[in-house]
């Protein structure tokens, strides 16, 4: 069993970032900074050939075209009122995908992580109880034992979430309103916690100026990572399901990341793994980009109607005149998925969910901006962003309210087992301009691809 | 006879003001630096009231509920709320810092904020970077080597080695050093600053990096490096506690030793 992970302090993705950020200086690659990307350009034979973009600095529109788009646009956090992910996480790519009359897959399964402040949602990673940090309840009980006797607070994370979220729900939270829980690090040398875990001891002080060395934090399941999203082969390349063709390669359109549905994680992301979402597959995108992409090919003439259609939609929401505001429409689709979308789920509570996003997606429609400005305007960049999450928490909703199994961060309590018979299967779902969906299924590739390793079957989860 | 006058739009003039319409007793004036492109219209301070008992806890959560609940066309940068992205730099009560690490309990009376100071402006508290990026692409901040890893394997470091760019590494680029220093604003267009000059400084400090000498050579320059005078405003204002200023004075030292 490997008990290594790669990892720098608390402050792996820093050291990602900046790795990738400095081998692009050096490769010299070209950034289009502060970009925004608003639809894709979809020829009439459903291949992609770029993507029309809005220049932030200057309000210009930029037409890029190319043999392989790459969507690298990450999760979608912020659908969600309490969320570990940046503002700007609102799963842009996917909602493009989507408008392009494609499918997103396992939209269903959103992870929720044990530790995000309370309040702030700001994340403690989970090495903190690698290193040895524990939860405890308003008894000062280390409840992980009696859940997971094993693996206690290091069980996966749909596990320690809802321990927490029974802890809480039968009255034994911490705080004055008994809804959340306290982790501790201050059994852990001082000297560890300064060398391991620099990053959230500095967090820690100063969104709950809590001094770890000496009091445990106020934790709380916090959205964290998208299970879901664009459907992709082992290449990066985004397929779609046409009649009994289930991996159809969408020609021209790849997608890697948190945005990228390859599967790997299930229904449940394990701690690290996320990396290999980019590290692996990242790769394996651009080795077969390298291979399909053929050295100066032409592109063909685009149809106008293909950036007049994006345009119509930007204008639309530049001239938007409406009395409901961005921040109004996105607050109440953040509350209606927190409420019936979350760490426990029940056909009642999402029945009235679906019906609640579904009303408030068509306040879309009476939004207004007050910035007519083509300079930095940000806030139509947020109702461009709002109508993106929009379009996913209605996907991410209907496609939780039609799995009638629990299966990894999907715990439903009207079923509460997993059904492998009628359930193992990828859910997929289209959305059209109507906000109507259409559901259908694609089956779980459950063999490897080579001998190199056995084909594990499917167990059920003890810790 | 040379004529001196203030830049066009240096002039600001004072703005909207958007009263606290609700019954609080914790309101809190926000004054918030604006200008358009747009319009030639001087720079104004709008002033926002807001009620402190239904906001959170920092200056950035405090300019997200203004552009959420008052007034949608406030501009500023923001992404990841937590100190990582760098991308909220500002000037917050007379110092550059990150809003969304900036504690509004800290700020005494009320806030007053503006762009971080001498960049250009490209909205209201969106500044300009192009500049600063391109300095630190021109001090090559990436491993350089001449040998090659052994087989499959990674350039090796002792802890000791490692523990030479802690507190170097951890710099989010937020340039709040950079827009400190006096002397970057007088020669911001020669002189690399206290950002760039940490993340030089990062690659000379870095055992496994090949090319330190190259890159000293390349620092050995009056105005590039030498334009630091030891104001110490970058290490003062750092919101993440790093200090430039030491980086930059090791710099200087290895200079001295290689004569």
């Amino acid at each position: 069993m490997a008990r290594r992970a790669c990892a720098a302090a608390d402050r792996t993705g820093h050291a990602i970032l900046h790795t990738l950020y400095q081998q692009c200086l050096k490769h010299q690659a070209e950034f289009f900074v502060e970009y925004i990307a608003l639809d894709l350009l979809m020829d009439d034979n459903g291949k992609c050939v770029g993507v029309l973009a809005l220049c932030m600095d200057d309000g210009k529109i930029h037409r890029f075209r190319g043999h392989q788009t790459v969507l690298a646009t990450g999760g979608y956090g912020r659908v969600y009122f309490s969320c570990t992910s940046a503002h700007t996480c609102t799963g842009d790519g996917n909602a493009m995908v989507l408008r392009a009359g494609l499918p997103l897959q396992d939209m269903e399964f959103v992870q929720f992580h044990p530790t995000g402040v309370y309040g702030a949602g700001v994340l403690i990673t989970e090495g903190s109880r690698g290193e040895g940090g524990y939860l405890t309840n308003s008894e000062g009980e280390r409840f992980m034992e009696r859940y997971a006797p094993t693996a206690k607070d290091l069980a996966s994370r749909d596990v320690v979430s809802r321990s927490m979220t029974i802890e809480i729900n039968e009255g034994r939270g911490v705080g004055p309103n008994k809804d959340h829980i306290f982790m501790h690090l201050e059994h852990i040398d001082p000297a560890t916690l300064h060398m391991r875990l620099p990053g959230i001891s500095e967090t820690a002080k100063i969104f709950c100026g809590v001094d770890v060395t000496k009091e445990p934090i106020p934790v709380l399941p916090t959205v964290h990572y998208n299970m879901g999203g664009i459907p992709t082969n082992y290449n990066g390349e985004v397929v779609t399901r046409k009649g009994n063709d289930q991996n159809a390669v969408v020609s021209g359109l790849m997608a890697i990341g948190e945005a990228a549905c390859v599967s790997v994680h299930g229904a449940n992301r394990l701690g690290t793994n996320s990396l290999l979402d980019i590290v692996v597959f990242g790769r394996a995108a651009a080795q077969r980009a390298l291979k399909t992409v053929e050295k100066g090919a032409l592109h063909a003439p685009l149809p106008k109607r293909v950036t007049d259609k994006i345009l119509a939609r930007l204008d639309k929401m530049r001239h938007a005149k409406g009395d409901i505001s961005v921040g109004e429409i996105r607050n109440s689709m953040q509350n209606a998925m927190q409420k019936h979308a979350a760490v426990f789920r029940s056909n009642s509570s999402m029945n009235e969910g679906v019906k609640k996003v579904d009303t408030i997606a068509n306040n879309l429609d009476g939004v207004g901006i007050k910035d007519r400005s083509l300079i930095f305007n940000t806030d139509l960049v947020e109702a461009l962003e709002l109508e993106n999450l929009m379009q996913q928490a209605i996907v991410t909703i209907k496609s939780a309210d039609q799995r009638k199994e629990s299966r990894g961060a999907h715990s439903h309590e009207d079923y509460p087992d997993r059904d492998d018979k009628d359930w193992m299967k990828h859910t997929i779902m289209w959305l059209n301009e109507k906000n109507k969906t259409k559901l259908d299924y694609r089956d779980v590739h459950l063999n490897t691809l080579t001998n190199e390793v056995a084909s594990i079957p499917p167990a059920a989860r003890v810790y | 006879m040379a004529e001196f006058a203030l830049p066009r739009h240096s002039k600001i003039v004072k703005g909207i003001e958007y009263p606290y319409k609700g019954d609080t007793k914790n309101s809190r004036k926000v004054n918030v630096y604006r200008w358009s492109p747009d319009d030639d219209e001087n720079p104004r301070i709008d002033s926002y009231t807001i009620d402190l008992d239904d906001c959170g806890p920092m200056v950035l959560d405090a300019l997200i509920k203004i552009k959420q609940e008052i007034d949608s066309s406030l501009t500023f940068r923001r992404s990841c709320r937590e100190g990582i992205c760098g991308s909220c730099s500002m000037n917050i009560d007379g110092t550059n810092t990150l809003a969304c690490l900036k504690s509004i309990e800290d700020v005494k009376g009320e806030i007053n904020i503006y762009p971080l100071p001498h960049m250009d402006v490209v909205k209201d508290l969106v500044p300009d970077l192009t500049k600063a990026y391109a300095q630190l692409t021109s001090v090559k901040p990436w491993l350089q080597t001449d040998t090659k890893p052994e087989k499959g394997k990674s350039r090796k470091q002792s802890p000791k080695e490692r523990e030479q760019i802690d507190g170097l590494w951890e710099c989010v680029l937020c340039f709040s050093c950079t827009t400190s220093c006096p002397s970057y604003w007088w020669n911001g267009d020669k002189y690399l600053g206290p950002a760039v000059l940490l993340q030089a400084y990062r690659w000379i400090a870095d055992s496994r990096d090949e090319n330190t000498n190259e890159r000293l050579d390349d620092l050995e320059d009056s105005f590039k490096l030498y334009r630091c005078h030891t104001i110490m405003n970058c290490t003062k204002t750092c919101p993440k506690g790093l200090n430039p200023a030491k980086a930059i004075g090791e710099i200087k030292k290895l200079q001295l030793e290689r004569k």
